[in-house]
């Protein structure tokens, strides 16, 4: 399913009566199956631009579109995953992975027996009956992947979900994630801070501005092994890539 | 909470040595027995108001008063924290009402409700649910203001109704700090009932204090206040251990 922003445009109420214009006049497609990452400056709204796709806020001038409707609420296409983990703490593993599929009326059986089919998709077999404390941060970032692929959603959005890890469990999930991702087919948008990471997962790089964040470049990472960033890592092009997403944020002259 | 022998040892030092100096301070001092009586002084007294003051039913009024009074407050409290806390238009205009009955010392109004419903149970009953609703209340309201944003949001993306949102994500979330109040209003509760029984009424163990006050009979006052201690201190524990079991999912600390 693909995914579509026309000429969209947010802002915010501020406390003072004002308004902040967060996201300004941003147009792009994610066609189905492709994996675009979008980077930024901190605060230039991209996770704002995730709130709209999945459906949490509405835009405030333009459209988002999926699989060519306009999205006007939360819906069941879309899965979306944040840099926190947001396992519910008095559930289990396993009746955290069920969760999004309560309310979708699934039957009980088929809840569990899809739940533990991503439980060891996600490489988290045997931890069905922990809690979400008993688990380490990269094990939990899977079980909250394994929550989204639950419900099957066509498109996936991950809002820096590898942030708050450690740099080889990172390294080893963007792995699995980028396997798990690829083999079902799954269209993504991944937001980050991280370029290499950016460079090693993604079909295309969005590049937005400082707040009110627009697309000022977009960049097609001509590479192979999207399934495999391990992989794609050693290649010499990488740096190349990095190098160009450097210089669109103008990262040097910000720190001179 | 993690009892090691070490401080279960000690806890159980400082009874004894507490208790020693209970027992032979006041005759060292020369303090006169109606003014302090000594630990034996008092169960001599604790055994004759067993058998002749019907010790048993008093401490049973007050302890029934207490859970009643303990169960119905927090309960009024807690439903009127989840309802405010649902809707921002009513938790704003009734905060300053909240924090104004917060304010008011509560025991106060005991005395009014004797004047208003006669020297029955009500007005301790009363007293008590007034005490022990709001520490629940400003803790379950403090708490559905602090639901984590982003788990709702979740919640909403997979198309949860409102009240799905409140019983799977609010509730849950706001259960650590429901217990806290709880813990704080069962200290409250006894606290209620005392003076409730002090002011008015013939039954309970507020009313042995007034009635031992007035016969100078000071092992009987130590006597009531201990019992009630006890009550309070049961009614704690039992919270204490609820709350273990319904929290199991926090990590502990580890010593
Ligand atoms: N619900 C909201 N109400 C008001 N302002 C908001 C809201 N959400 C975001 N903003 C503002 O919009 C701007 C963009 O926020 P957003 O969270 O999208 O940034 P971001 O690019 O994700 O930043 P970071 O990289 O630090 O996560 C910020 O200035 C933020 O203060
Ligand atoms: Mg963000």
């Amino acid at each position: 399913m693909a995914l579509e922003f026309r000429g969209v445009s947010k802002s915010f109420d501020t406390r003072d009566g004002g308004s902040l214009l967060a996201v300004n006049d941003v147009s792009f497609r994610v066609e189905e199956g492709e994996f675009v990452s979008v980077v930024g400056p901190s605060g230039c709204g991209k996770s704002t631009i995730l709130s709209m796709t999945a459906g949490l806020y509405q835009p405030s001038e333009g459209e988002v579109l999926v699989s060519n409707q306009p999205v006007t609420g939360p819906n069941a296409h879309v899965g979306f995953m944040l840099q926190k983990d947001l396992l519910l703490p008095w559930r289990s593993i396993v009746h955290n992975i069920e969760f999004g599929l309560e309310s979708r009326g699934v039957g009980r059986q088929e809840r569990r027996a899809r739940a533990m089919k991503e439980l060891a998709h996600c490489h988290l077999a045997g931890f069905e009956d922990h809690f979400p404390y008993q688990l380490s941060g990269g094990m939990r970032q899977r079980a909250a992947l394994a929550r989204t692929l639950a419900i099957d959603p066509e498109i996936i959005l991950l809002d820096e979900p590898f942030s708050a890890l450690d740099a080889q469990t990172k390294l080893l999930l963007q792995n699995s994630f980028a396997g798990t991702i690829k083999d079902a087919g799954k269209t993504t948008l991944l937001i980050t801070h991280d370029l290499a990471e950016a460079v090693l997962m993604s079909d295309r790089i969005l590049v937005l501005s400082e707040r009110p964040g627009t697309i000022i470049a977009e960049i097609k990472v001509d590479l192979p092994h999207r399934d495999q960033p391990i992989k794609r890592r050693q290649m010499p092009e990488v740096a190349d890539y990095a190098t160009q997403l450097f210089k669109h944020l103008k990262l040097e002259e910000k720190a001179a | 909470m993690v009892r090691t022998h070490a401080t279960k040892f000690t806890s159980a030092g400082i009874l004894a040595l507490v208790l020693l100096a209970w027992q032979y301070l006041p005759t060292a001092l020369d303090v006169p027995r109606f003014i302090i009586p000594t630990l034996s002084d008092s169960m001599i007294e604790l055994k004759r108001m067993w058998m002749q003051e019907s010790l048993l039913g008093h401490i049973l009024s007050t302890a029934l008063y207490t859970i009643l009074g303990f169960v119905i407050g927090s309960l009024l409290g807690a439903v009127m924290g989840y309802l405010l806390g649902m809707s921002q238009f009513w938790e704003k205009v009734l905060s300053p009402y909240i924090l104004a009955l917060q304010i008011a010392p509560k025991v106060a109004f005991a005395p009014l409700f004797i004047m208003w419903f006669g020297y029955n149970s009500m007005p301790k009953l009363l007293v008590t649910v007034l005490i022990v609703f709001f520490p629940v209340l400003v803790n379950v309201l403090q708490a559905m203001r602090t639901v984590d944003r982003d788990l709702v949001n979740l919640a909403r993306a997979y198309n949860l109704t409102r009240l799905g949102i409140f019983w799977k994500v609010e509730m849950p979330s706001t259960l650590p700090n429901l217990m806290a109040g709880l813990r704080i209003a069962s200290t409250l509760a006894v606290i209620g009932v005392t003076v409730g029984e002090l002011v008015g009424g013939n039954t309970g163990l507020g009313y042995l204090i007034s009635y031992g006050g007035g016969q100078a009979n000071a092992a009987m006052v130590f006597n009531a206040i201990i019992l009630l201690t006890v009550i309070g201190f049961v009614l704690y524990v039992v919270l204490e251990r609820i709350e273990e079991r319904v929290l199991h999912y926090l990590p502990k600390a580890q010593h």
